[in-house]
């Protein structure tokens, strides 16, 4: 049986000849989603900006969004926004804080609740005050900020302060794109997002770790490849794997986007364009940096007695 | 590295088939379940709000309307403590901010003063440092006669924890007597308690009963002017005007006769000429005794019962009511008078509680979420199973057979653990799905690398294995400390996302050092391949 097979068996590709190009389109790509990020700025659902979304669907036939719009009009709420969700009979509603503390929030909902009763089912109601939102801000920043500062400690534990720095500006660089993408798309950003930014730095650690693992190996086993030949290798070797995994992984994730369900939409799609990303900027962006920070052959060298030891397998 | 000792493989097949045993259960229903035989497994996978329904709803104690409360009742403390024998004379006693003023008038009294109301300071017992005390409030002289009082920090913050644990206990009781849910009622924080009920699909009732102070008083209505008078210019001292539930206003007696703490119990009776809804209620001894006597006294005058700053009802006294017990009676719903009497029993929050985070689910949303989980879940492993194969021939059934039972591995530890599993959770269970082949990929194209540098079928095997699995590690660790910190810092449904990715990646290691190694191992020995399949 002839096997699949995603790139041929053996590549050279000059990856790091390309560093002329991708350092570039990284930076570029990284200041636009900055400038995107803080021109347009993100479309912070209620976890971050306080306020209350309710899902409803309509018991018999579609919903009328207009209708809908003009009875919450009469109800006075400040900004109000009207969607439909996933299905002509199901609709949901954004309704900005209101003034008056904690409990005009809940004022918000019953009188939504009366208002609606009726003609609708109420799917879903999630109602975030704004001392909660706050914290759950500061929460998501701690969270991902951690991340990176426990991760970047654990590589240069495992590794060398160059690919330490390297993983970790390799990371920040996905995070700024996916947090572009979530200004182009106006996607909701909300704690789900935090957690598909989590993932997406977990995966692309992950795809960097595997090619560093390659790379620290050869450095000890090829001491006389220039730097830019023995990168060029160790990418070429572990091009294969990276892109399998990739497949596998999206494979899933799009039957998730496709068949999970609306609720969860925008999380999968942040995960699938985080894992484009990840391929790309470990085998672009990770390897390459290693040469700009003047990794030596010799690195190992000195210590590769006593590592050889604790790490034989 | 494909040697492996009887023990071994026997804890192997132990673990995999412990795995499927426990998830089995998770394939019935609940009521085919219970009905099993003892040695089966009985446990069910624990659904999260989002996929089962219900209500996720976040208290806080209301610390300003708290000190209001715990200010007015100072207020009138100092005006006692000042007047009782040999009076000492005072001006302008009122809350100013965040604390309560009074001058002294009489400058040789400044000293007596300041001893009396250093009285008030109310010693509580921290109890957590044994024999230091903490008082609650803080005497704060401001020099030429005015004194001013405050909560002290520690005071405040013990006195919120009490408030915080008695209104837990409040709550349970309310909503244990409602019966229809079994919530979970938990402190967070300081000054927050969390109420989590699953299945719960009337989430406002919930919060109606939850949310009500039911702070009960019975007050004699005054006669020294009409409401509407007293509206216009102000209440005469010592009485207030409360709105009535009918929008009608009534001017009462500042000072409650009694409250809802002497009562001993509410229950729901009906109206015997209108056949309404009425609550009725008993006094214990001591409030029985007052009743009595103020109805004795008062014979003709209305009085009137107070729900939450909201007159329910203001019947006149015909007679004096010696029994001890009443009813109220004020056009309820069967279900209005039910609650009623269900917060009367339960007693009063100590403080107001304000809801600072919602979110319910409807159970049909819940159940559409996990029909579509399903389905993706399935459409996801298939379409994995079938890449695996195209593009790893036979290896690619011992990739997927090692899949299989790691998805089995990870449903029996979250069943095992009770873990509970969210939407996003089962976006994790699909991710891992995705990326648990990624461990038999470093493996199989390792292998591969070997044989292309010239070592035998069962050498470049062997090398594959042990060059692959510090990779393996190395990758798995990175993404296990992302999902322990998002365990720590989410909550609820980003939470359980976190749990599936540690178990996933736990059962993910395991599968690949053991399961897979061992299903080789076997196809090695059934083989005895000179030539690799991949």
């Amino acid at each position: 049986m002839k096997l699949l097979r995603l790139v041929p068996e053996r590549t050279n590709f000059r990856f790091m000849h390309w560093r002329v190009l991708s350092f570039p389109l990284s930076g570029i790509t990284a200041i636009l989603a900055i400038v995107l990020f803080l021109s347009i700025g993100l479309n912070y659902g209620i976890d971050f900006k306080g306020g209350t979304l309710i899902e409803l669907q309509s018991r018999s036939g579609p919903a009328d969004l207009s209708e809908i719009r003009r009875s919450l009009g009469g109800l006075n709420l400040g900004d109000v926004q009207v969607q439909e969700f996933g299905s002509p009979t199901e609709v949901l509603i954004r309704i900005e804080t209101q003034g008056d503390g904690e409990g005009a929030q809940q004022d918000v909902v019953e009188s939504v609740r009366s208002t609606f009763a009726d003609g609708y089912e109420f799917r879903r109601t999630e109602v975030v005050g704004p001392r909660v939102s706050g914290e759950l801000a500061y929460a998501g920043t701690l969270a991902v900020g951690s991340a990176l500062l426990v991760i970047m400690f654990y590589i240069w534990f495992r590794f060398e302060w160059q690919f330490a720095v390297g993983a970790i500006i390799t990371t920040f660089n996905d995070i700024l794109l996916t947090v572009g993408l979530f200004a182009v798309l106006q996607l909701d950003f909300t704690l789900s997002s935090i957690a598909a930014v989590l993932t997406i730095i977990g995966y692309s650690l992950n795809d960097t770790v595997v090619v560093y693992d390659r790379i620290r190996e050869n450095l000890r086993r090829y001491k006389r490849l220039s730097m830019e030949e023995l990168l060029d290798k160790s990418i070429n070797e572990t091009l294969s794997r990276t892109t399998m995994t990739s497949a596998t992984t999206l494979i899933a994730l799009f039957a998730l986007y496709f068949l999970g369900g609306e609720v969860i939409q925008s999380f999968v799609l942040a995960m699938i364009f985080g894992i484009v990303i990840g391929t790309y900027s470990s085998i672009f962006l990770a390897s390459p940096l290693l040469m700009l920070m003047k990794l030596r052959t010799s690195v190992f060298t000195r210590k590769d007695d006593e590592k050889s030891h604790v790490k034989s397998v | 590295m494909l040697h492996f000792a009887r023990w071994k493989i026997a804890l192997i097949i132990v673990v995999v088939l412990g795995g499927i045993f426990t998830t089995l259960p998770n394939f019935f229903p609940a009521s085919t379940v219970q009905s099993w035989p003892d040695f089966m497994p009985k446990r069910q996978i624990v659904l999260g709000l989002d996929l089962q329904g219900g209500a996720y709803l976040l208290y806080e104690v209301d610390k300003e309307d708290y000190k209001e409360k715990q200010f007015r009742q100072l207020v009138g403390s100092i005006r006692r403590a000042l007047r009782e024998n040999q009076r000492i004379g005072y001006t302008g006693l009122s809350i100013q901010g965040d604390g309560v003023q009074v001058r002294i008038r009489d400058s040789a009294r400044f000293d007596e003063a300041e001893q009396r109301l250093a009285k008030l300071l109310n010693p509580l017992n921290s109890g957590v440092f044994g024999s230091a005390t903490v008082n609650e409030f803080a005497l704060e002289p401001q020099g030429n006669g005015l004194f001013r009082m405050a909560f002290s920090e520690e005071g405040l913050e013990m006195r919120l924890a009490s408030v915080v644990k008695q209104s837990i206990e409040v709550i349970r009781r309310r909503v244990d007597e409602l019966g229809t849910t079994e919530p979970s009622i938990q402190r967070q924080g300081t000054d927050r308690i969390l109420v989590e009920a699953p299945g719960e699909s009337d989430p406002q009732r919930l919060k109606d009963v939850i949310g009500a102070t039911a702070q009960l008083t019975f007050h004699l209505v005054s006669q020294e002017m009409s409401a509407s008078q007293a509206l216009q210019g102000r209440p005469p001292n010592g009485t207030i005007v409360v709105k009535g539930s009918d929008g009608q206003p009534y001017l009462l007696d500042e000072n409650p006769l009694l409250t809802g703490e002497e009562l001993q119990d509410a229950s729901v009776a009906f109206d015997q000429q209108t056949n309404e809804p009425v609550v009725n209620f008993r006094f214990n001894t001591a409030g029985a005794r007052i009743f009595a006597d103020t109805t004795r006294a008062n014979v003709g005058r209305p009085f009137a019962i107070v729900l939450d700053d909201e007159v329910i009802t203001a019947p006149v006294i015909r007679q004096p009511i010696t029994g001890g017990s009443g009813q109220i009676s004020g056009s309820f719903t069967v279900d209005g008078a039910n609650d009623l009497a269900v917060l009367l029993r339960a007693g009063a929050l100590p403080a107001r509680l304000d809801v600072v985070e919602e979110r319910s689910v409807g159970p049909g949303l819940g159940q559409d979420s996990i029909n579509s989980g399903k389905i993706a879940s399935i459409v996801a492993a298939a379409a994995v199973v079938i890449f695996m194969l195209a593009a790893y021939g036979q290896f690619g059934i011992i990739a997927n057979l090692a899949l299989a039972s790691n998805v089995f591995l990870i449903f029996g530890v979250l069943t095992t653990l009770q873990a509970t599993l969210t939407l996003p959770g089962i976006a994790g269970v699909v991710l891992t799905i995705g990326m648990a082949v990624d461990a038999n990929v470093l493996i199989y194209e390792r292998i591969r690398e070997e044989a292309r540098a010239g070592r035998s079928a069962i050498g470049s095997i062997d090398a594959g294995f042990s060059r692959a699995l510090g990779t393996i590690l190395d990758a798995n660790i990175t993404t296990l400390i992302v999902a322990v910190i998002l365990f720590f810092i989410g909550s609820g449904p980003v939470k359980g996302f976190a749990v599936t990715l540690m178990v996933g990646i736990f059962t993910t290691v395991f599968s690949a050092f053991t399961i897979s190694r061992f299903l080789i191992s076997i196809w090695v020995k059934l083989k005895r391949p000179s030539k690799l399949p991949i």
